[in-house]
């Protein structure tokens, strides 16, 4: 979101004071010599963090340069989705998350003063998963977990109030120029990842820009400790009694506390909807006179649904909020920019141990491109039904809420956010399309779906078996097929993994056994069925009957290294 | 339960998401007369698109009651 501004001190005082990291002086400070990296990341946010681990993962070093000497003020990202956990599962902070966080999946949404919802719903109707639909945790929480794994990390380093200033970008590298608090030095780099945010100063150094829509009504974001007896679900009000006309959501985050958002309308001065006495009648009108709270954080934003036209310049890659930028109420900013580093870093890994081409990179542009487009076109509606432009859309909207109450129907037209699944990368250039009869769900693109597993006797979930590097899944009922043949493909210089599944009540040592068979169904598996699936977890292709021409075919295909007889990208 | 009686409750309409972006788009930059005829005319198509006089009898007590 955008546009952000301090209640003031009382609202600074609320906020839970956080860790602040010390400024080491770097060698560049005592030496003329300019170092060289293979990856400089500009900004020590959630993105940026992940994507220092992520390569750290891959054994790619990597410096990340953070202007401010702490983590975030304020809980600002709060709805951290199942995608993001399975992501961060893999970064080792998932759990973290998840216990400090509050979980929850149902959602309820009210129209004008009755206490009863117009209807309610459950994000994860599947619950046979590691991790929920969301965790509610302050991003400040999702941000030090990620400190506290990278400080185990020899290949990352972490550089406080350390400012990227200029850049100046080459064929071959970037030349990034450092303020800190003892000097300015340059470091030289062979990529620049570029997540420094909505305001991203490196975009602005590069002439880029955002492009896309903004809506006009302000929302007012207040953040409260209390101790309240609501329940752990999402609730959003239509045309409260606390809020006429307008619309209100309130979400719980740990310690206790509350995340109140406000449609205020159009036309309302920011300076008068900041002013404390305006900010208090709002929470007051909301929690009652007696409410005893504290502040956390309070801001103000406008819902902005904008996108750089190319997230990769040269050997500058840009990515979340810096690449685009959505509303806050389809829990797509965070969300999606985790997404984006599980996306590029496996590609930049292989970029830079020479295993694939620079180009593999325009795919990263291409995917994540389309999964942009995909979220704000998704918010851009929402934003349309919150917050209606013009009479007769607001008519709809007023009729859709009205019949949600009798229809089933207009209840699956309320739009209150459609929230962060992920995005199915259909007409990747990295996919190899299906030649055999599957069912839809997880075609080549399709992100793979958790189901829960048994391995020599003890119990897990499968996606803790993937992901990392590519992976064949066979599934078979009976000895290995063609084993030999399969697991060759393990010592390639891009290896593959391969994991064999068998139905429930099978055994066998090392085997992935589908506990509830539900792997089978989901994956539309028969005996001899054979799964390609990228580092992100991502179907890269998928066959009836492995066979080692064709899965080669679809790893040199996945990696850019064979791009032949191809439309190009519905997305890029 | 059918608490709409015997008209469709369950969600008929294919992409309702994208169908509905589309109606909106319809009314973008009218006046309020010029959307209070193109709405005449939605509902006229769909109606007769309808046919059932009984479904539409039901359609119309349903909104009048309202």
């Amino acid at each position: 979101m955008i546009e952000h501004d301090d209640l003031g001190k009382a609202a600074r005082a609320g906020g839970s004071a956080r860790r602040t990291y010390p400024f080491a002086e770097p060698p560049e400070l005592r030496s003329s010599a300019v170092t060289q990296h293979p990856v400089v990341i500009a900004g020590g946010g959630p993105v940026g963090l992940a994507t220092a681990l992520e390569l750290a993962r891959h054994g790619v070093r990597s410096v990340v340069l953070e202007k401010r000497d702490t983590v975030g003020n304020g809980s600002r990202a709060i709805c951290w989705a199942k995608r993001t956990l399975e992501i961060c599962d893999r970064l080792g902070t998932a759990e973290r998350m998840r216990e400090r966080g509050v979980t929850w999946s149902v959602g309820r949404v009210y129209a004008g003063p009755s206490p009863e919802p117009v209807f309610s719903f459950d994000l994860l109707p599947d619950k046979a998963q590691k991790f929920p639909a969301f965790v509610n945790l302050q991003q400040y929480y999702a941000e030090e977990y990620l400190i506290d794994q990278l400080s185990e990390q020899p290949e990352a380093e972490l550089r406080w109030q350390s400012e990227v200033v200029h850049v100046d970008s080459a064929r071959d590298g970037v030349m990034v120029t450092v303020r800190t608090p003892a000097g300015a030095y340059q470091l030289y780099c062979e990529y620049l990842i570029a997540a420094d945010g909505q305001r991203s100063t490196i975009r602005g150094m590069l002439a880029l820009d955002l492009e896309g829509r903004g809506f006009e009504d302000p929302f007012l974001l207040v953040d409260v400790k209390m101790k309240a007896s609501f329940p752990p679900e999402s609730r959003f009000w239509f045309d409260p009694p606390f809020n006429p006309g307008q619309t209100a959501s309130l979400h719980k985050q740990a310690d206790d506390v509350w995340r109140l958002d406000f449609q205020l309308g159009r036309g309302v001065d920011r300076a008068q909807a900041l002013a404390p006495e305006h900010v208090e009648a709002k929470v007051r009108g909301f929690l009652g006179s007696e409410a005893d709270f504290a502040y956390e954080w309070v801001s103000l934003h406008t819902f902005q649904c904008r996108r750089m036209a190319r997230f990769v310049h040269g050997r500058v890659i840009f990515a979340g909020d810096a690449a685009h930028v959505v509303p806050p109420f389809g829990a797509r900013g965070a969300n999606g920019g985790l997404q984006d580093v599980d996306n590029f870093g496996w590609k930049l890994a292989l970029i830079l141990r020479g295993l694939a081409p620079g180009s593999l990179l325009d795919s990263y542009d291409a995917e994540r491109g389309y999964a942009a487009d995909e979220s704000l076109l998704s918010s851009t509606r929402s934003a349309d039904f919150m917050t209606p432009q013009g009479a007769a859309s607001r008519a709809f909207r007023d009729a859709v809420l009205d019949l949600s109450q009798d229809f089933g129907f207009a209840r699956r037209i309320v739009n209150t956010g459609r929230l962060s699944v992920p995005c199915t990368l259909d007409g990747s250039p990295l996919n190899t399309e299906d030649q055999e009869k599957f069912s839809r769900r997880h075609r080549p693109g399709a992100v793979c779906r958790d189901a829960p597993v048994v391995i020599d006797g003890v119990e897990g979930w499968f996606l803790e078996r993937l992901g990392g590097q590519f992976v064949g899944i066979l599934f078979t009922d009976e000895g290995d097929i063609g084993a030999a043949d399969y697991s060759a493909l393990e010592g390639r210089p891009i290896p593959v993994g391969s994991l064999t599944v068998k139905p429930p009540g099978a055994s066998g040592k090392g085997v992935v056994i589908d506990r509830d068979g539900l792997l089978y169904r989901h994956y539309d598996a028969r005996p001899g069925t054979y799964y390609l699936v990228r580092p992100d977890q991502h179907v890269a292709g998928r066959w009836r009957r492995f066979e080692r021409g064709k899965v080669e075919a679809a790893l040199a295909r996945a990696t850019g290294r064979q791009t032949e007889s191809r439309r190009s990208p519905e997305g890029g | 339960m059918n608490v709409a009686g015997g008209l469709r409750n369950s969600l008929g309409i294919e992409d309702p998401d994208g169908f509905y972006a589309s109606l909106i788009g319809l009314h973008e930059g009218l006046t309020a007369e010029e959307s209070d005829a193109v709405n005449a005319k939605l509902i006229l198509l769909m109606a007769n698109h309808i046919g059932d006089r009984r479904v539409l009898d039901e359609i119309l007590a349903r909104v009048a009651s309202d």
